[in-house]
């Protein structure tokens, strides 16, 4: 309306209106035409849906505000697909961070434009105008060393310089090609984690690289959210409920991880079932935010989690399977885990130890593969039998891979859970006592049977049941060193773990009771979430092992409302069988090399070179491998097929099969041959074996969609001083540190391995600053791209709510780019080329029963032959069509009417690729794939990735679990059929989130309106999982974890690494300083270093960056709140402010996780450098038990299996720091 | 009787998950702006603690709201004489670093730095004056999950009233979070404030607004708002505050800080009040006393003699059927957990407060005591003392307290009965008795706080345009104005409020 004059405007207040209220009020009639400013601001030209793409389990849906061409904000959809009548919903998911994420787009900390590092690209102009083609160009510079050190030194240190897009292709395309040639293919590496949170954008780098051959690192367990115990203990990477499935829980324990604080969207379904009656138990070292939420809090020290799980074992044994027999966990724990399998128990040095599973094989022929077939006692007949569903059965061509204890001749099998009754024997059993800092054994009566096997021996087993009663200390009255009651503090009793975990012991009986009873009640709905706070942790499997022992006898796993709820990372590419074909070129029968992160890193970093003692001095079960290196293991690890390698060879991969075929050999098989001999001979070097031979080092890198060297780079100094080459603030040498015997470690670690590192980004962060090459990136609101998480049950997409501005392009349009720029200087540099790739042993393939019983067998010692895809990896001899790269990655090759999948899983190929040259249209560009599918965009690769996946298809669905039908014998196509004509494209996503469809790839039920919940279909269709004895496990018998001592879950307490290592010098002490342990969990005001600069979250806290710690620890060193702080030990230095606080416990700190140090960050005083970031004074350390393979659960998958990259066993020092030096040139 | 309707909140404070979404979108929508980087017409603040601004409570400090003189109602900052003596310089008002001086970074200098010897960083920089800062000295939330400790939580006011019963201690720490935006209260003291007469309650909802073309920027409203939820915008010179999203109630929408609220704590709806009552009920003598006595402001609109009445007031039927379902009505006027903020401010604040349960405390060794009445813990043995809530929610009436938490813990331990089993114990329990609640009411809240859905959440009737504007005119001119003025058109065509009054 128009504006009145202002001058009659003021008159008419001078007009009075009609009083009310006893004369107080007065009804004015003043004009309110001001009123019209907010409601101009709050409108908008249209609203557009989409996400954020980062590292989240949230997966909000959200609504992006677009105004006069601008986006403006952002607030949160709330028309999610409704959990039911009765039932809370998934509106509205979001959280501050989130909230925040506009600011980015017209930020000035976006990335508008390429950069290239000055240096490099004053070298690169050079070479150019001296007339040298770009593949020369590139050679010139890196091959001349003053020329490489001058931008390789100057990494780091500012000075970029903008460029073209076609430019800085040629010179990303020049470093590839003369990598390949070079040094091989396997020089290339991606980083890039977490596809389902934003999976196009993800497949866009890998598909390229894959298609080049180069190595692409894993993530999960790099991050160490991987908790190692799922694959151990399911088979299963990770499966987690939902979720709106702890509506359902009656009982929920939240367990180290801060719902409120990391899982800020679903935190409400927690807070909500309260109402419902549902108790909740916060165990938690400070008063974590989740405690608000807690009926009771357990205050358990940090990293003693595991002690007050394996007392609640204790007690749960005791009460429910000793004093009562509780019939529902009986039933549960005879058919679903492995309690009634027999165990072998062995002498050593005249004690009975646990050892290997008894197996078919052990008693007769007549099982096909019985060596893969696990074994009970059956009650019904007194003898040995063999249940359907073990290892053997997934393999044996039969179709009995099941759980039924029915056999087909109309007998059936009741397993034995424990010779107590019927023992012929009660004999002494050693097992392994790690909590006390010397170690000690523990001694104590297992009722045994003395069995024959197939050649007359007398074996002596045991059942799980009988051994874990045992090792946990149930008293039955069996000889040996038992507790009496509860309050004996013998191991593993509710006295025992009060010394180590603090926790009042009547909380931990009550507790414990609780859940088992409340599980008992309402047949297994007890919950418990756990996440970062127990899992970053060295020993981080035993913890959950320990922990899952009381979800596991309570019968709750497989329940909805119960189970484990481990949320760390954004795991679920819930469309996963079409988006691995998209990722890694599948459809082209291509061959990628996916390769474990924490081992890569490991070297690359030479963080292996800085070891100390871990195993050897953690140790009193004095076995042969917990002697050994890491590094060592590691490269046993590679060479008998376990953990995968790359780079491979220190020969280059595609010479390899040159002189092959030069001596003579033509087929694949012949070719295989002769590198074999080579590889016994010694004459073809492992690479891991010289990590630090120029030749082995990673060449070109490539990191998008994750800020590696902000963030997520555990040893950031590491990467800083040998990755990168820059200014590292490492505060020790190797001279004191633990080296490997077998892997070479000549001379100096060397310094700035890569020649070549390109960050993709929309923003400027440390791993931009440290790269050579910085490409703007479209932001998430300026491109397509499809999310989903585990957290809910939908999928739903990213839309471009403007084009990308200035010279952004999306990640997938980023590699397409350079795929084209790389293909034209191929044509003329580098044709089509033969080379070998080896593969590890793989989970969920005919590898994982490659080496029977888990023994331990090296063919270099002569041990067993050397067979590749047996005893060493799978070898294959691959093309590699360089010139086609570009035409390959834009349309979908037809090797995919061969049929894909995933876990085992197969989806005939034919119809999918006729279905995806309707959906896609066929590409018209000239070349091999013309007339293909066509994938060119990034809205095409989305629709092909939902047409070719279960969950987003139901054809694929019910395909799927055909496959599976057969297999195990069951009929499983009902868990999808309803939802057969299901079909979600890009379009219909956006319109609205739809639920996933329920597909064998992931074992919960997604029907009639169900929450997910892990398992289900395990537990109700009676399929097996994918472990050795198909049933859910508590014992593990590969021969490394026997000699770790490890079969059993039990206690380790967490490693006190540094602050510095014996003989080390220490920084001169010049002020006061204290010792803590240093903890690194998720922060709140952003999800990893994104969105903690933006301005927004930058004032809702103390802007950056800060560390948390207790007050009276900060007052003993003379620290008032806010003072600036140094943080360091031998790894490196940190500062920021301290946060002082009376809700954390003395003797630790909290550096969130993760601020960067972009921001706010002056100069060390220690070396007058910029101080670091929160990953500045950790460093790795590879647990060997997690680098086992080709052995059933315990085999390599890409983001299954292989050591993590914990950090939350470190001890840093801090102190004040008294001048603020901002490190101006 | 002069019957009146108002948008009112109610925050669910046991659901509170401290996560400020709400603060940041009600920010990006409303004060992302130069002139308004220090406000927060939504925050969080963590309890115990001295809040934004600083010790906002210290009502000697800042003199907000009403006090009770001589039986008489008077601002406590003083009347119009007052204010003139001071109106150059009011010595109440909240500085700078009371809020904080709001920064930001030198992000450019991380892109286009030049090469240097070090890693290129951004630096703070004053958003006020411009210049490079060593470090930020305090924030709008700058104690967040008790941040500072010992050193910080004592400047809580309701701390220093109650000292004996807080100890800052890790083994006996307590923690809440309380979301702020305006009252909107019945009795606004920032309107009586104002020498301009800015500042009005809208007489169709009772949103209070400040008319930007009548504010002149004496800032007297800031601090006459007890809740110190009056800013100053430097650029304009005017004040600014929260605005109840007027522009998204009128659509039926509910206010951005609720609909983004993911702990799903807002619930927003109608409620009738006396206008002619509010006076009163501002005046009684006890602060204890004023929490009953604004309930007694507050109308049945299920009575039909009100409802009547109502529509003679001009109060339409989609507002009266809004009433009646109002998640506000039900917490606060009929249910009675939900608490008015501070009542001893005597402004009649219409956001509503349900307090939080709370952890038992852990010196509880005896396994029996944790089972008394099933599996919930009782309310005396609650981390967060019930004075602290007092002190808060009730003028220091630890009774209200008491029984609000009792009835959200006798609805626990029913729905676990219902749930699990034990459903007979609690129907025999001491507990229902104490809590003076049933089964139905219990199921009913169980629903409205833990189901929660939107439509129950929000019940948000579209605003009452057609009494104050030419629509006919405005339909297609609307955000046009400037182009297309009224002149010209015969407004008795559409002039809508020229019929009412035929």
């Amino acid at each position: 309306m128009k504006r009145n004059n202002k001058l009659v405007e003021a008159f008419k207040y001078l007009k009075r209106g009609n009083t009310i209220n006893d004369g107080w009020t007065e009804e004015s009639p003043k004009s309110r035409d001001t009123e019209d400013i907010y409601r101009n601001r709050w409108g908008h030209d249209k609203i557009v849906r989409s996400t954020h793409g980062v590292n989240c389990t949230g997966s909000c849906s959200w609504k992006i505000y677009v105004k006069d061409g601008i986006i403006t904000q952002e607030t949160q959809q709330t028309d999610y697909p409704s959990t039911g009548d009765d039932f809370p919903e998934y509106e509205p998911r979001g959280c501050p961070r989130g909230a925040s994420f506009s600011w980015y787009t017209y930020s000035p900390a976006r990335v508008k434009f390429p950069y290239v590092r000055g240096d490099l690209m004053e070298l690169w102009k050079k070479e150019r105008e001296a007339g040298h083609n770009p593949v020369e160009a590139w050679e010139n510079i890196v091959s001349n060393p003053n020329k490489r050190k001058a931008y390789v030194k100057a990494r780091g240190k500012g000075g970029f310089v903008r460029a073209e897009w076609r430019e800085v292709c040629e010179i990303i395309a020049s470093s590839a090609i003369h990598t390949i040639k070079k040094y091989g293919p396997d020089r290339i590496v991606g980083f890039s984690p977490i596809p389902a949170m934003s999976m196009v954008s993800y497949a866009g780098g890998a598909r390229f690289i894959s298609l080049l051959g180069g190595t692409l690192l894993s993530f999960y367990d790099w991050y160490a959210d991987l908790p190692p115990a799922s694959p151990q203990v399911w088979g299963e990477q990770t499966d987690v409920p939902e979720s709106a499935d702890w509506y359902n829980t009656k009982y929920f324990i939240i367990w180290g991880t801060n719902l409120p604080q990391t899982r800020t969207p679903d935190a409400h379904f927690m807070v909500e079932a309260r109402y419902n009656g549902t108790k909740v138990v916060g165990v938690s070292p400070d008063y974590a935010e989740y405690d608000k939420f807690a009926d009771i809090w357990l205050p358990a020290r940090a990293g003693t989690d595991g002690a007050l799980a394996m007392a609640m074992t204790h007690v749960i044994l005791t009460e429910f399977y000793v004093k009562k027999q509780e019939p529902y966990f009986m039933d549960y724990v005879k058919k679903y885990t492995d309690l009634p399998f027999l165990v072998l128990l062995k002498k050593h040095d005249g004690e009975f130890r646990t050892d290997r599973f008894a197996r078919s094989a052990d008693f007769t022929d007549e099982h096909k593969l019985g060596e893969w077939k696990t074994v009970v006692w059956n009650e019904l007949t007194n003898q040995v039998d063999t249940p359907n569903g073990s290892q053997g059965f997934r393999w044996d061509g039969g179709s009995k891979w099941n759980l039924d204890l029915d056999k087909e001749d109309g007998s059936t099998i009741k397993p034995r859970l424990s010779f107590m009754e019927t023992a012929d024997s009660v004999e002494l059993v050693t097992f392994p006592y790690f909590a006390d800092e010397n170690g000690g054994k523990i001694s104590r009566g297992v009722p045994v049977k003395e069995i024959q096997d197939k050649h007359g021996n007398t074996l002596t087993v045991t059942t799980v049941y009988d051994l874990m009663m045992a090792h946990v200390g149930v008293n039955r009255n069996l000889p040996g060193d038992y507790p009496a009651n509860y309050d004996d503090p013998k191991p593993y009793t509710p006295a025992w773990q009060e010394s180590i975990t603090s926790v009042n012991r009547n909380h931990v009986i009550t507790v414990a009771k609780e859940f088992a009873d409340n599980a008992a009640r309402t047949k297994g709905k007890s919950m418990i979430a756990m996440g970062g706070g127990t899992n970053h942790w060295y020993h981080s499997d035993q913890i959950y092992r320990s922990i899952l022992n009381l979800i596991l006898l309570t019968g709750s796993q497989g329940v909805n409302g119960g189970g484990w709820a481990h949320y760390v990372g954004q795991e679920k590419v819930r469309p996963t069988e079409g988006w691995q074909q998209v990722s890694f070129a599948g459809d082209w029968g291509n061959m990628p090399r996916l390769q474990n992160g924490t081992s890569f890193f490991y070297f690359a970093t030479d963080q292996f070179r800085y070891e100390d003692e871990i195993n050897k001095s953690n140790t009193t079960w004095s076995g042969k491998y917990n002697n050994m290196h890491p590094a060592d293991v590691n490269a046993l690890s590679a060479r008998l097929g376990w953990l995968p390698s790359y780079p491979q060879f220190t020969q280059n991969s595609i010479e390899l099969v040159k002189e092959s075929r030069e001596r003579g050999a033509t087929s694949e098989e012949e070719i295989v041959k002769d590198v074999v001999e080579r590889i016994k001979s010694g004459e073809i070097e492992w690479a891991i074996e010289n990590p630090d031979h120029p030749q082995n080092f990673p060449r070109l890198f490539f990191n998008w969609r994750s800020n590696l060297l902000g963030d997520s780079g555990k040893g950031h100094e590491y990467f800083a001083k040998h990755l990168i080459g820059g200014d590292s603030q490492v505060l020790t040498d190797t001279t004191n540190s633990w080296q490997p015997e077998h892997v070479k470690v000549e001379g100096e670690a060397p310094e700035g391995k890569v020649d070549l590192f390109v960050a993709m980004d929309f923003r400027m962060t440390s791993s931009g600053l440290f790269s050579d090459i910085v490409l703007p990136a479209a932001t998430w609101y300026e491109k397509h791209d499809i999310s989903s998480t585990d957290m809910h049950p939908f999928v739903h997409p990213f839309n471009a709510a403007i084009s990308p501005p200035w010279k952004a392009k999306s990640d997938w349009d980023s590699f397409r780019e350079l795929a084209k720029v790389f293909s034209e200087l191929a044509e003329e540099h580098l044709p089509a080329q033969e080379e070998l790739v080896i593969r590890p042993l793989a989970h969920d393939t005919v590898g994982e029963i490659a080496q029977a019983y888990g023994q331990i067998k090296d063919w270099r010692t002569g041990e067993v032959e050397a067979i590749p895809g047996k005893t060493m990896p799978n070898f294959h001899i691959v093309k590699r069509d360089y010139p086609n790269v570009f035409q390959k990655m834009t349309t979908i090759g037809d090797h995919l009417k061969k049929g894909y999948g995933g876990k085992g899983v197969t989806i005939p190929g034919e119809k999918v690729y006729a279905e995806l040259l309707d959906r896609l249209g066929t590409s018209k560009r000239e070349g091999i794939g013309k007339g293909h599918p066509d994938l060119f965009s990034d809205k095409q690769a989305i629709n092909a990735i939902l047409l070719m996946s279960g969950a987003t298809n139901g054809k694929r669905a019910v395909e799927g679990w055909r496959s599976l039908e057969a297999k195990t014998g069951k009929q499983l196509t009902e868990l999808a059929e309803a939802r057969e004509e299901e079909d979600y494209t890009l379009d219909a996503l956006t319109i609205q989130p739809r639920t996933s469809i329920s597909t064998p790839v992931w074992s919960g039920m997604e029907k009639d309106n169900r929450r997910y919940s892990p398992f289900t279909v395990n537990k109700e269709y009676n399929i097996p999982w994918r472990t050795l004895t198909g049933r859910q496990s508590f014992y593990l018998d590969h021969e490394m974890i026997l000699d770790f001592g490890e079969a059993l879950p039990l206690y380790l307490p967490p490693l006190n690494k540094g602050p510095f290592m014996k003989g080390e010098k220490s920084i001169e002490e010049t002020t006061p300083s204290i010792t803590v342990r240093y903890l690194t969990p998720h922060q709140k005001w952003g999800i990893h270093t994104m969105f903690t600069e933006s301005t927004p979250m930058v004032q809702l806290f103390r802007g950056w960056q800060v560390v948390w710690m207790n007050e009276e620890d900060g007052a003993s060193i003379g620290l008032k709140d806010n003072d600036w702080i140094e943080v360091y030990n031998r790894n490196g230095a940190i500062v920021a402010r301290v946060v002082l606080t009376y809700r954390i416990p003395r003797g630790m700190a909290y550096m969130y996780h993760a601020q960067d140090r972009t921001m706010g960050v002056p100069g060390t005083a220690i070396q007058k450098k910029r101080g670091g970031t929160h990953n500045s004074v950790t460093r790795i350390t590879l647990k060997p038990t997690h680098m086992i393979g080709g052995y059933s659960q315990l085999s390599y998958g890409f983001n299954y299996y292989g050591p993590t990259g914990q950090q939350r066993d470190t001890m840093a020092i801090i102190r004040g720091l008294k001048e603020v030096d901002w490190l101006e040139n | 009787m002069r019957i009146k309707a108002q948008v009112a909140m109610v925050m669910h404070l046991d659901k509170c998950i401290g996560c400020h979404t709400c603060s940041v979108t009600c920010k990006n929508t409303w004060t992302n702006r130069s002139g308004t980087e220090y406000m927060w017409f939504n925050n969080v603040e963590t309890r115990p603690g001295p809040g934004y601004p600083r010790r906002w409570e210290d009502t000697d400090r800042y003199k907000g709201g009403w006090k009770l003189h001589n039986g008489e109602l008077k601002l406590r900052a003083g009347g119009p004489i007052t204010k003139l003596a001071n109106i150059f310089y009011n010595p109440n008002m909240a500085k700078l670093d009371e809020f904080y001086e709001p920064w930001t970074y030198d992000y450019d200098n991380l892109i286009h730095s030049p090469k240097s010897e070090n890693l290129p960083v951004a630096r703070p920089v004053s958003q006020i004056t411009g210049e490079y800062i060593d470090k930020p000295e305090w924030g709008s939330n700058w104690d967040d999950d008790l941040a500072g400790g010992s050193e910080i939580v004592p400047l809580d006011p309701n701390v220093e009233k109650l000292q004996e019963h807080i100890q800052m201690e890790y083994e006996k720490t307590f923690m809440m979070y309380l979301p702020r935006i305006c009252e909107h209260c019945l009795n606004p003291s920032c309107v009586a404030s104002c020498p301009a007469g800015a500042l009005y309650k809208r007489d169709e909802d009772g949103i209070v607004l400040v008319d930007h073309d009548a504010c002149r920027g004496w800032r007297f409203c800031q601090n006459g708002c007890p809740y110190h939820k009056v800013y100053y915008n430097w650029k304009t010179h005017k004040a600014e505050k929260c605005n109840f999203c007027y522009p998204r109630t009128e659509a039926g929408l509910p206010t951005i800080c609720s609909e983004t609220c993911v702990g799903r704590i807002r619930y927003i709806g109608v409620v009738l009040y006396d206008a002619d009552k509010v006076k009163a009920a501002a005046s009684v003598e006890d602060p204890q006393d004023l929490y009953e006595a604004q309930l007694g402001c507050f109308l049945d609109p299920f009575d039909p003699e009100i409802q009547e009445k109502a529509r003679e007031h001009g109060i339409n039927d989609a507002w009266l059927e809004a009433a009646k379902e109002s998640p506000v009505y039900k917490m606060a006027m009929k249910w009675k957990i939900a608490l008015p903020l501070h009542p001893e401010y005597r402004t009649l604040p219409m956001v509503w407060y349900v307090p939080p349960l709370s952890p038992i405390m852990n010196h509880i060794t005896n396994e029996d005591e944790l089972n008394t009445d099933g599996y919930i813990p009782a309310v005396d043995q609650m981390r967060i003392p019930v004075e602290y809530l007092a002190s808060i929610l009730s003028a220091g009436d630890t009774n209200v307290i008491r029984k609000v938490l009792l009835k959200l813990t006798a609805m626990r331990v029913y729905m676990r009965g219902k749930t699990v089993g034990g459903i007979d114990e609690f129907r025999q329990s001491e507990l229902v008795t104490q809590a003076a609640t049933s089964p139905e009411e219990i199921e009913d809240m169980a629903r409205l706080l833990g189901i929660a859905k939107y439509n129950e959440r929000f019940v948000i009737p579209t605003g009452r345009r057609e009494m104050d504007d030419d629509l006919y005119e405005q339909q297609g001119t609307c955000s046009l104005e400037e182009l297309a003025p009224r002149e010209g058109v015969n407004p008795a065509y559409g002039y809508m409020k020229v019929r009412e009054n035929l």
